[in-house]
């Protein structure tokens, strides 16, 4: 059901913006989804299983993106990513970030 | 190509290949690889990519085990970005395609990667380039199958471009391979600047951040006569420099002529024209320009080339051998002279402002065991040949008196064991700080000779750290409140008939030379390598003409107007130069 291509658009909302974990965790989500998986910034459109293109976006809170999946599980990738989005890449209160 | 402008510490010309030296070691300067080795080229770099990955998992496991899983989140990050596959993929291309060897592939990607992040204005996020290099250096450390070389084992000649060179670290340099070197920080008059000119290569300081430009292995220009560096020069620019490089080599043989000539002025006046040096393997770099003694040993670099302070015997042997060397001509010993940027490694560096701190003969004073440990080793290589001693930074007469009064203390010792030395060895303090040139009339009272050690000097009278890049133009000898304080000690010394030397970088600077000789000094202890410059000014000049320029300058109110005239004056001398 879920194959196709799909997009929605995501805010960051963590105050600490993408940095290594959240993109460690985006990246990591990605990969195991079949579907290329894209992330938009305004003009600038990065694999979302390359971390380092991740952080190269410099996506801070605030930032809208658009997350982009076209194959077989599309569905599930956009779903799965924004989810993580929404739960702030599990940072706060209930979990302490080292430095 | 991109040019960059530093400052020029030690001129001459050298063209080569960068070894970039970052905080956790260098780069190895390797760029191709033949077509037929590509396929082993990325085997090997598959295995450093796995050996770095366990490696990062291993460091993970055990920071989630000591300090929970959170902590380790750093290294989980790390290791997505090592199994990144658009950053295998171009790695692999680079080697494929370019035959780029696997760690020049590494080093450029990754540092590409660096300076996105690190161009950018959130911190946070700039703060991921430190991350990067560090993947950067693990995956090269794990190419090159050591985390990290020692300058000595050097095998090829190199440019070094550094972050910063600790004097331990330029004193390890391998004088073979080493043939120029950059750093980002540092001044004019910085201790590296210092080594550079001892080893007559050229250096410059204070560029600034470029590191994440470059990559081992990259062609380098440096040019210490302008402080400019190149990197990645184009064909026209390599063949220019080539020239100019292939020039200085002319004049040096020229130069060299004036080796078995005496340092006397037209009028007959000899001028005594020393060396410094930091080792006694310099020893020869002195003999070959015909030096008339060493002026200046600096001895705290026994201390910093190694991790442990040299013994007794150790330092013996190093004075000794530099003693017997110089055949009879003297010998100048300062004490250590360590503290400020010069720290032994282990010294905890929690001053605020350690130039105004424990260093140098307060730190001697306050270590008597180890004061007495180089007194006592320069004293028994006394009868080795012509030896003096001398103080350095000595502010107070009481200060002077007590560094005479353990010296005293150690003869006796020596005496009650029946050890040989030169009872008679002059002692002398080197005039760097305001406070000694202002209250001179009362030192020459109680010293044999003294040196005026400009370095400090200038950075004390002007209140400019020479190793801060936003202030270092401040920093020169041209003020004429310096040239005020130099006069001062020079006059006294000739006054109280006692000698007196200039050794700091000022007088190996040409430009100079005759104003020195006009204020009356009559001793200069130079790098090495300046002396035939040195010496060919001083072998086209008579006194009376230096003193007419001395008079000239003393007049002059700012440094500018002192620079631009005696560099006229310089010119005068040698219509054909371009100095």
């Amino acid at each position: 059901m879920s194959a196709g291509r799909l997009s929605r658009t995501v805010r960051v909302t963590n105050p600490e913006g993408v940095h290594a974990r959240p993109a460690d965790m985006i990246a990591k989500l990605a990969n195991r989804y079949h579907s290329q998986i894209s992330l938009t910034k305004g003009s600038l459109k990065i694999d979302a299983k390359s971390i380092l293109s991740i952080l190269t976006l410099v996506a801070e809170c605030g930032t809208e993106l658009v997350v982009e999946a076209e194959g077989p599980d599309a569905h599930d990738a956009v779903n799965g990513i924004t989810e993580l989005f929404h739960r702030n890449f599990d940072e706060g209160p209930d979990h302490p970030v080292p430095n | 190509m991109q040019r960059l402008q530093g400052i020029a510490v030690s001129p001459g010309v050298a063209i080569g290949e960068a070894l970039v030296m970052g905080n956790e070691g260098f780069r190895i300067p390797r760029r191709f690889v033949t077509r037929d080795a590509v396929e082993t080229e990325l085997d090997r770099l598959h295995h450093a990519l796995a050996s770095s990955a366990e490696q990062i998992e291993r460091n993970r496991d055990a920071i989630a085990h000591e300090l929970g899983r959170q902590y380790a989140a750093i290294f989980e990050a790390h290791l997505t970005m090592l199994r990144d596959a658009r950053l295998v993929d171009e790695l692999d291309q680079l080697i494929r395609e370019r035959q780029y060897s696997p760690e020049y592939a590494v080093s450029r990607v990754l540092r590409r990667y660096a300076k996105v992040f690190q161009q950018l204005d959130n911190s946070l996020m700039a703060e991921r380039a430190n991350d990067i290099f560090d993947i950067e250096q693990r995956i090269l450390s794990n190419l090159v199958g050591r985390r990290r070389e020692e300058f000595s084992k050097l095998e090829s000649p190199v440019l070094i471009l550094a972050h910063n060179l600790t004097p331990s670290e330029t004193a390890n340099l391998s004088r073979e391979f080493v043939r120029g070197f950059v750093t980002e920080i540092g001044g004019a008059g910085s201790h590296t600047a210092i080594v550079a000119e001892a080893l007559a290569i050229p250096a410059v300081v204070g560029v600034g951040n470029f590191l994440a430009d470059v990559s081992g292995g990259d062609m380098v220009i440096i040019d210490g006569n302008q402080g400019l560096v190149i990197l990645r020069p184009d064909e026209e620019t390599i063949a220019r420099y080539r020239q100019e490089a292939e020039a200085g080599r002319t004049r040096a043989e020229q130069l060299g002529q004036l080796r078995d000539l005496p340092a006397q002025t037209l009028d007959g006046t000899r001028i005594d024209l020393f060396g410094n040096i930091e080792f006694p393997n310099e020893v020869p770099a002195c003999l070959e320009r015909g030096a008339d003694g060493i002026g200046l040993f600096r001895t705290e670099f026994l201390y910093l080339g190694s991790e442990f302070a040299p013994n007794e015997q150790d330092q013996f042997e190093a004075y000794k051998s530099v003693a017997e060397q110089m055949q009879g001509r003297p010998v100048t010993i300062r004490t250590l002279d360590l503290g400020a940027d010069k720290v032994m490694p282990g010294r905890p560096d929690d001053e605020k402002n350690p130039f105004l701190g424990l260093r140098s003969i307060r730190l001697s004073l306050r270590n008597l065991p180890l004061f007495r440990t180089q007194l006592k080793a320069i004293l028994r290589a006394s009868p080795y040949g012509k030896l003096r001693i001398m103080f350095p930074l000595i502010s107070t007469i009481m200060e002077l008196r007590q560094a005479r009064m353990i010296l005293s203390d150690v003869m006796e010792d020596l005496d009650e064991h029946g050890v040989q030395f030169d009872r008679n060895m002059p002692v002398g303090m080197m005039v760097e700080v305001p406070a000694a040139v202002i209250m001179i009339d009362r030192f020459v009272e109680e010293v044999d000779f003294l040196s005026i050690g400009t370095n400090d000097l200038i950075q004390y009278t002007l209140a400019v750290d020479r190793s801060n890049k936003d202030v270092a133009n401040l920093y020169t000898g041209s003020d004429p409140a310096v040239l005020k304080l130099i006069d001062m000690a020079v006059t006294a010394a000739n006054k109280a008939q006692i000698p007196v030397e200039l050794c700091g970088q000022m007088s190996g600077n040409p430009i100079y030379t005759m104003l020195l000789l006009g204020m009356g000094l009559r001793q200069m202890s130079v790098a090495p390598a300046a002396i035939p410059e040195i010496k060919k000014v001083i072998r086209s000049v008579n006194i009376a003409q230096c003193e007419v320029v001395a008079k000239k300058v003393m007049h002059l109110e700012n440094a500018r107007d002192v620079k631009s005239y005696l560099k006229d004056e310089l010119n005068r001398l040698f219509p054909t130069d371009e100095s």
